[in-house]
C-alpha cells in the first residue's frame, strides 16, 4: 500500500498503481482531465507508465463553469 | 452578412458574442442559455475534479464541442504563477492554444493586476499560447499588452459582475482605434442595451456572463443579448447619423399647404 496526497486528499492506494489506474478508480474520462503529478504536467501517453509512489501529490483537473 | 466574422489569432467565430458558463443554476441551464445566445465560444474555469462523488457530471457532457468552442480562462488567480499553471494544465486537457488570461488584483474589485498579467502574457505568448487578456480599460497599458503578444484585448466595462455597465466609453473607444488585434469588452454588462452600446462604439465583442446567468429567465436574456449584439454591430457598420443640437424635420417643406 501506498499514501498519497490526491486534490488535497490523503488516500491509499495499491502498490504498482499508476495514473491510469487511479483515472480508472475515480471513474475519471482521461480526454476530460489533466494531471499534475508532484507539480509537474503529466502528458496524457504516460498515464499508463508512471507508477504512482508513497507521499506523491496529485492534482486532477478537468473544466467547470467559469466567467 | 455571411462574411462578417470574428476572427481571434486563427480562430473564426460566427458570433460576436462569448458567453462565460459560471453561476447558472445546474448544466442544463447552462447548455440552453448557450444556445439561445448563438455563441460559438464559451468560458470555462479549471478546478479540481470531485474524488468523493464520482457519478457527478461534467459541464463537458452537456456540450457539442464540435459546435462551442471552450475557452479556457484563469479566473481567480491572483499571481502569474497560478495562472500560467492553470493554462498549462488546459492545455494538456484538450490541446488548447486560445485562452483567456485574468490575473486578478483586488478580491472587492476584482480588478485586475496589470504587472502580473503582462509578465504572464509574455510568457505565455513564448511557450505559443494565444492569449486574449483581460485588462482595465487604461489605453496605454492596453498597448503594452498588444506589444508583448495578446491576440485579443479585452477591457472591462466596470467591475466583473457588477452589472453596472460602462464607466468609461471614451477609453474603450481609444483602445479599439488604436488596437490592431480584436477588442472584445468583457466584463461589468448589465444588460442587453449595453451589450449594443459596447459594438456600436466598435468592439470586436463581448463576453457575458453573470447578466444572463443572473437574470430572472437567463434563457430569454440569452437571446435578448444575441439580439443586441447583432444591432449593435450593424448600427456600427451602418455608421451613425450626426449629432446636432437644433431640430432637423424628417418631411420636406416644399409642397406644403
Amino acid at each position: 500500500m501506498a499514501k498519497i496526497q490526491l486534490n488535497g486528499k490523503k488516500i491509499t492506494i495499491k502498490l504498482k498503481f499508476t495514473i491510469m489506474d487511479l483515472l480508472i478508480k475515480y471513474n475519471l474520462d482521461k480526454k476530460k482531465i489533466a494531471v499534475e503529478y508532484n507539480g509537474t504536467i503529466i502528458p496524457k501517453s504516460e498515464y499508463k507508465k508512471k507508477y504512482l509512489k508513497n507521499n506523491d501529490s496529485l492534482e486532477i483537473v478537468h473544466f467547470i463553469g467559469g466567467g | 452578412m455571411k462574411s462578417d466574422f470574428l476572427k481571434i489569432s486563427k480562430t473564426k467565430l460566427k458570433s460576436r458574442l462569448i458567453v462565460g458558463t459560471g453561476k447558472y443554476k445546474s448544466f442544463k441551464e447552462t447548455a440552453n442559455a448557450i444556445k439561445a445566445s448563438g455563441a460559438d465560444m464559451i468560458t470555462v474555469a479549471v478546478r479540481r475534479v470531485n474524488i468523493v462523488d464520482k457519478r457527478k457530471p461534467m459541464l463537458t457532457d452537456y456540450l457539442n464541442q464540435k459546435k462551442i468552442k471552450l475557452l479556457p480562462n484563469t479566473a481567480g488567480c491572483y499571481t502569474s504563477d497560478e495562472a500560467l499553471r492553470t493554462l498549462r494544465l488546459a492545455r494538456e486537457m484538450g490541446g488548447w492554444k486560445l485562452v483567456k488570461l485574468e490575473v486578478l488584483g483586488d478580491k472587492k474589485t476584482l480588478y485586475p493586476n496589470m504587472m502580473e498579467t503582462i509578465l504572464s502574457t509574455k510568457i505565455l505568448v513564448k511557450e505559443g499560447f494565444k492569449v486574449m487578456v483581460y485588462c482595465t480599460d487604461d489605453p496605454s497599458l492596453a498597448k503594452k499588452l498588444e506589444d508583448c503578444g495578446a491576440s485579443a484585448i479585452m477591457p472591462l466595462a466596470s467591475p466583473i459582475g457588477s452589472g453596472l455597465g460602462f464607466q468609461n466609453t471614451e477609453n474603450i473607444s481609444l483602445i479599439i482605434k488604436q488596437a490592431k488585434v480584436p477588442v472584445i469588452v468583457d466584463a461589468g454588462i448589465g444588460t442587453a442595451s449595453d451589450a449594443t452600446i459596447a459594438m456600436e462604439l466598435g468592439c470586436d465583442g463581448v463576453l457575458i456572463n453573470s447578466a444572463i446567468a443572473n437574470a430572472k429567465k437567463p434563457i430569454l436574456m440569452a437571446r435578448a443579448f444575441k439580439d443586441a449584439v447583432i444591432s449593435g454591430r450593424n448600427a456600427f457598420l451602418a455608421g451613425r447619423m450626426k449629432k446636432n443640437i437644433f431640430a432637423s424635420p424628417s418631411s420636406p417643406l416644399k409642397g406644403l399647404i
